[in-house]
């Protein structure tokens, strides 16, 4: 019986080798060639992450409770969520987690303001055309099954540890949400809606901002509420090429097995999802409620 | 049909699917809408329409589900573009118009109100009602003034502030009239625009439109599946069948000589004392007669009792100066009611 009939048919060791090896040379000599260009142009990134980062550590500990419970104030309208959420910063610092809080806070910020800033635009794109639609649709889809540590690599090998791989890696794990439920949001707009703005003689741009960006706007936040979660989850992994934070201790627990030190810090990070999910979705909610009372 | 006022529409094909050109030789033999579908995999929007439409007069467009209404307006402002044909509005041709000249077109001169209301749901009843106006580029204040007029005109007063989904269904579509009016578009589409409001609502929603057109004097291009509306509304009537117009004409034309069967089962349940006048199926002025007159414009119904009281049961017919035009016998008045009248058996 032929050989290849009883064994699977391999690339023999040597050629594999050699396929990986070129792989890896050519990135290399990628990472070599525009490995600064490419960081310099992140430069303005790392200043914003930095300066917000010292902004939220160096005021004091009431005055970014006040703010960050105003904001969910001003985006729900709710009291009890409110306090909730006061209650949860307070319990936080208590147990001396207040500076990686804040770290983690400027980060998963960031990396949220910069998710909506690639993802609606793109999400845009998406929906006016179905190509680019089929074309991206895939892409996202990689996206969320490939294993975060994989495309961790190739960032680590352009950029080294630090803040801005941190970010890059979170971004992209992070922002196929608000991508796809932009898309979305905007397709399921009521198609005679459109063409009352058409037969008004609305030109494109007015049909977007005007009609289908504020109806798509409670799919949106969905998106943008899930965008804050992924990157949150992110957290621990980011601290492993050096994002400092909530992370690092949670990855200092496992390899010292502190139990009580993985907890505390893991519940901070589950404290600040419940937070920000609590906010995105009541806005979100409060926005649906205020047109959905129609059917 | 250049150059002449109102709108035009000549050999208008439309044909929906992949390659529309590739069926229109079919399509001119005169394939069925059915077989088209079947074994060519298109649908047969409008096949030939050629109808002209008078400045100022309410035209209807009427047929059952399907037949094409709603893509026939649609072409009036291109929001769909024919196959084949041309459409015409005040001698320019509308399928010639660049994208600003189109946008143009639609923000001035042509206004629409939709079955399903197509209001913006995150926009006030204001902020709807002024849409048009903003599009026209009319500045925040003067559009609040303008709009806040068609908003009292339709009797709106007081909901300025109001979301539309807190308005009954009624008062929505007063909200898209107010929209549509507001523009001051010399032509407005109507497409089913009182069809999903309940009877009674309906027709205070007609008698609002003949109200306002008194003093507006606008094209109204207005469509429906109910015959009575067609008639109390239009003053031409387009019968549209599978994507071609069956017959077009006033209301005393399509129930007095419908064109054929399909028609004439159309108008089979109508009251036809309510709708057909006098003056239609009137006989030659007759010497001797001096009883009491019926005008020429009187419904058949409101003539009865006064040609029943006739000596002779038999009535003159005078013009609006009360000049005689013809003459009506009792007879001839039931048997018109009854749908066997003598200028042409309906079935
Ligand atoms: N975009 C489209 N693609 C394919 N077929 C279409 C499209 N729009 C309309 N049609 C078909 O064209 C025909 C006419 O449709 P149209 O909507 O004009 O009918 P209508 O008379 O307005 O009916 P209704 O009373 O239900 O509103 C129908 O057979 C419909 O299925
Ligand atoms: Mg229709």
């Amino acid at each position: 019986m032929a050989d290849w009939l009883q064994s699977f048919p391999t690339l023999d060791e040597g050629a594999l080798r050699a396929l990986k090896k070129s792989i890896d040379a050519g990135y290399r000599a990628f990472s070599r060639n525009y490995g600064d260009a490419i960081e310099s142009f992140f430069d303005p990134l790392l200043y914003v992450l930095i300066w917000f980062e010292r902004l939220l550590l160096g005021a004091p500990w009431w005055l970014v409770m006040g703010a960050v419970a105003g904001l969910c104030y001003a985006s729900s309208r709710g009291v009890r969520l409110t306090v909730a959420v006061a209650v949860a910063f307070f319990v936080i610092g208590y147990l001396g987690m207040w500076d990686d809080t804040m770290r983690t806070l400027a980060i998963i910020f960031v990396a949220t303001v910069l998710a909506i800033a690639i993802g609606i635009p793109l999400g845009i794109a998406m929906s006016r055309s179905n190509h680019v639609q089929a074309f991206m649709l895939p892409i996202l889809d990689v996206m969320q099954t490939m294993p975060i540590f994989v495309y961790l690599i190739p960032v680590v090998m352009l950029f080294g540890l630090g803040k801005i791989p941190g970010l890059i890696a979170v971004v992209i794990y992070a922002v196929p949400p608000v991508i796809r439920l932009t898309n979305l949001g905007i397709r399921l707009v009521d198609r005679e809606v459109l063409e009352a703005a058409d037969a008004f003689g609305a030109g494109a741009r007015q049909k977007l901002f005007g009609v289908q960006l504020p109806l798509a706007l409670p799919n949106i936040m969905a998106g943008v509420n899930q965008t804050i979660m992924m990157a949150l989850s992110m957290v621990v992994i980011a601290s492993m090429i050096g994002v400092k934070g909530l992370g690092q201790p949670v990855l200092q627990a496992v390899t010292n097995q502190y139990f009580a030190l993985g907890l505390f810090n893991g519940a901070a990070v589950v404290g600040l999802a419940i937070v920000f999910d609590r906010i995105t979705q009541s806005y979100g909610r409060r926005i649906q409620a205020e047109r959905e009372a129609r059917s | 049909m250049t150059g002449a006022d109102g709108i035009h529409i000549g050999g208008l094909y439309k044909v929906f699917g992949g390659g529309p050109a590739s069926v229109m030789p079919l399509v001119r033999d005169g394939v069925t809408k059915q077989e088209l579908l079947e074994n060519h995999g298109h649908v047969l929007g409008l096949r030939d329409i050629n109808l002209s439409i008078a400045p100022r007069s309410i035209q209807v467009v009427m047929g059952l589900s399907g037949c094409g209404k709603s893509t026939l307006v649609r072409h009036i402002n291109r929001l769909i573009d024919p196959t084949e044909g041309e459409v015409w509005i005040d001698g320019e041709d509308v399928l010639a118009l660049d994208r600003a000249a189109l946008r143009h077109l639609r923000r001035h001169r042509i206004s629409m109100v939709f079955q399903r209301f197509a209001l913006f749901p995150h926009r006030t009843v204001m902020d709807n009602v002024g849409y048009g106006l903003a599009m026209q580029g009319v500045s925040r204040a003067d559009r609040a003034e303008r709009a806040g007029r068609w908003i009292e005109r339709v009797g709106l007063a007081g909901y300025e502030d109001s979301y539309a989904h807190h308005l009954s269904g009624g008062m929505q579509q007063r909200v898209g009239l107010a929209r549509a009016l507001a523009t001051d578009a010399e032509i407005m589409l109507m497409d089913e625009a009182f069809s999903a409001l309940d009877p009674l609502i309906r027709s205070d929603m007609r008698t609002l439109l003949l109200e306002l057109q008194k003093e507006l004097h606008k094209t109204i291009v207005f469509v429906t599946h109910d015959l009575e509306e067609a008639i109390e509304i239009g003053d031409r009537i387009a019968i549209l069948r599978d994507g071609g117009i069956v017959q077009n004409g006033d209301s005393q034309d399509i129930v007095l000589r419908p064109a054929d069967d399909y028609i004439a089962e159309f108008i089979q349940g109508i009251n036809r004392g309510r709708v057909v006048r006098v003056g239609s199926i009137m006989g030659p002025v007759e010497s001797g007669l001096d009883g009491p007159d019926c005008s020429l414009d009187a419904y058949l119904e409101d003539a009865l009792p006064v040609v029943a009281r006739a000596p002779g049961n038999e009535a003159r017919v005078v013009d609006a100066d009360g000049a005689p035009v013809g003459a009506i016998s009792l007879d001839r008045l039931i048997g018109a009611v009854s749908g066997n009248d003598p200028p042409r058996e309906a079935r």
